[in-house]
């Protein structure tokens, strides 16, 4: 919408936002009442290939996922300091009259990210296979 | 021009519905297609029963999930066991807000081929594409299923680990170009057609690959469908759905298929520009001349749908530690080393 405050663009996200939740949430209530409902004990238990359940599916698992989901974050933040970086490079030669002068900032920030990337490899983070039962 | 907001509304709500149902649309015949296509490499028809070439077969699929029981296990934690679903779908259905289907076109200065114009289009779609994952590691651990679990451990593992090579892949796009926005993004690629597009002239062919082969981790496609390896998971975190809400899931699945390739085009392949720039004179009045960038832009959406089921029919599955690998340790230095060299590229070139 031109002529008129930016962030009246929002507006048809939001409705799209609205649309999608509302489509689905029609979707499982319709979906509920149109089915029929036979129950029975064993359909209602856990599905594991027909082998009767054995204890809580929520016991431990490999600490991995949870090392992966942090170096997630690390590395996700580092992807997100690029992006405003990448916006204003090709402005950067005029703002600060050097023509690497980006480059080379980003490059040592690249760096120090690179060394800890480096350190996890050499620890073996992400060697997957090294213990079979972990996977 | 001041615009009523009355008319604003009211275009942008149409705008919603008619995108919503194409979306939808779309999905079914994706799905379609798929059979059809992985039929043929396979040496059989596909589905051919239901109507003309079986173009009735997205219906009846749909009207029978509609129809069928809807289990609730007795073990299941409720509130997010329907909740995922929902997410799922959800975040899949709002990131093609944000895509452009075509020029510029203003009716009552309201833009007709696009339903939300944002300076941060990018970062959106990264962002929505990224809530998703909640849709599947709640549905696995509300599943309180084993087989659930584990699947959804992998798949949210998976999809985080190649979330950052897709990041990462797009910062070369957004190097040459200086800005978030979608339209921006596709006008730098417009001028001299095929030549000027970013995988050739914008020299990010190494960037389309990492965010192609991305992209198909996201999505859990082969050969990365790990999260629903039958072989090992039954039918990894949507195992305990059954009837609609596992319907979602696979909506969800395609419906994010068809956005990656929407933004595939739009980043790498020139989105709506025609592949002969400004080579060929215009012709045609201006409703050929507001069209025919959507026929280009469908051409190309559709010609990644196809490369989709082309490498389903194709692949074989990769192993768990080869695609952590695979992602952390070739993916993701290859990403940095692309910025590198596009950032020393545009340094050079400016002066």
């Amino acid at each position: 919408m031109q002529g008129a405050n930016y962030f009246w663009n929002y507006v048809p996200l939001l409705l799209q936002i609205l649309a999608a939740a509302g489509l689905g949430a029609g979707m499982i209530t319709a979906s509920w009442f149109l089915g029929r409902h036979r129950n029975t004990k064993a359909k209602l238990d856990a599905y594991e290939c027909g082998v009767p359940v054995e204890g809580d599916a929520r016991g431990r698992f490999s600490v991995r996922f949870y090392m992966v989901a942090m170096l997630f974050i690390l590395f996700d933040v580092e992807a997100v300091f690029m992006l405003p970086w990448a916006v204003i490079y090709r402005e950067l030669p005029k703002i600060s009259g050097s023509r690497l002068f980006g480059f080379w900032e980003m490059l040592v920030y690249l760096g120090f990210v690179l060394v800890g990337f480096f350190y996890i490899w050499k620890k073996g983070i992400l060697d997957w296979s090294a213990d079979k039962g972990d996977l | 021009m001041e615009v009523s907001i009355w008319i604003f509304l009211l275009l942008s709500v149409l705008k919603v519905a008619v995108v919503t149902v194409i979306l939808l649309t779309a999905v079914a015949y994706t799905v379609l297609l798929e059979r059809k296509v992985v039929g043929r490499i396979q040496n059989r028809w596909g589905p051919s029963r239901v109507g003309p070439f079986g173009l009735l077969q997205p219906l009846a699929d749909g009207l029978k999930l509609f129809l069928k029981e809807d289990l609730m296990p007795t073990n299941v934690y409720k509130p997010l066991y329907i909740l995922a679903p929902l997410i799922a779908l959800a975040c899949a259905l709002i990131s093609i807000s944000m895509v452009p289907f075509g020029k510029e076109v203003h009716y009552h200065g309201v833009d007709l081929f696009q339903i939300s114009d944002l300076n941060i289009g990018l970062l959106v779609i990264l962002g929505i594409t990224s809530i998703g994952v909640y849709g599947i590691a709640l549905s696995g651990w509300s599943s309180n299923n084993k087989y659930s679990l584990l699947g959804a451990m992998r798949a949210s593992a998976q999809l985080i680990s190649y979330e950052l090579a897709l990041g990462l892949s797009l910062v070369g796009v957004v190097l040459r170009t200086g800005s978030l926005r979608l339209r921006d993004i596709v006008d730098v690629q417009a001028a001299h057609g095929l030549l000027s597009w970013n995988i050739f002239g914008g020299l990010q062919i190494v960037a389309f690959f990492i965010y192609l082969i991305a992209a198909y981790a996201e999505t859990n496609r082969t050969p990365f469908d790990l999260p629903e390896a039958e072989s090992e998971l039954t039918a990894g975190y949507h195992t305990e759905y059954s009837s609609m809400k596992f319907a979602m899931f696979f909506m969800a699945e395609y419906a994010n298929m068809i956005t990656v390739s929407c933004v595939a085009t739009l980043l790498f392949l020139g989105g709506w520009s025609s592949p002969f720039g400004n080579l060929l004179p215009a012709w045609g009045g201006p409703i050929v001349q507001a069209l025919l960038p959507v026929f280009w832009f469908v051409a190309k959406v559709f010609f990644f749908l196809f490369l989709y089921i082309w490498v389903r029919g194709t692949l074989p599955r990769f192993r768990y530690d080869q695609l952590m690998g695979f992602g952390w340790k070739f993916l993701l230095p290859l990403a940095i080393a692309n910025i590198i060299a596009t950032s020393l590229w545009l340094a050079f070139r400016a002066a």
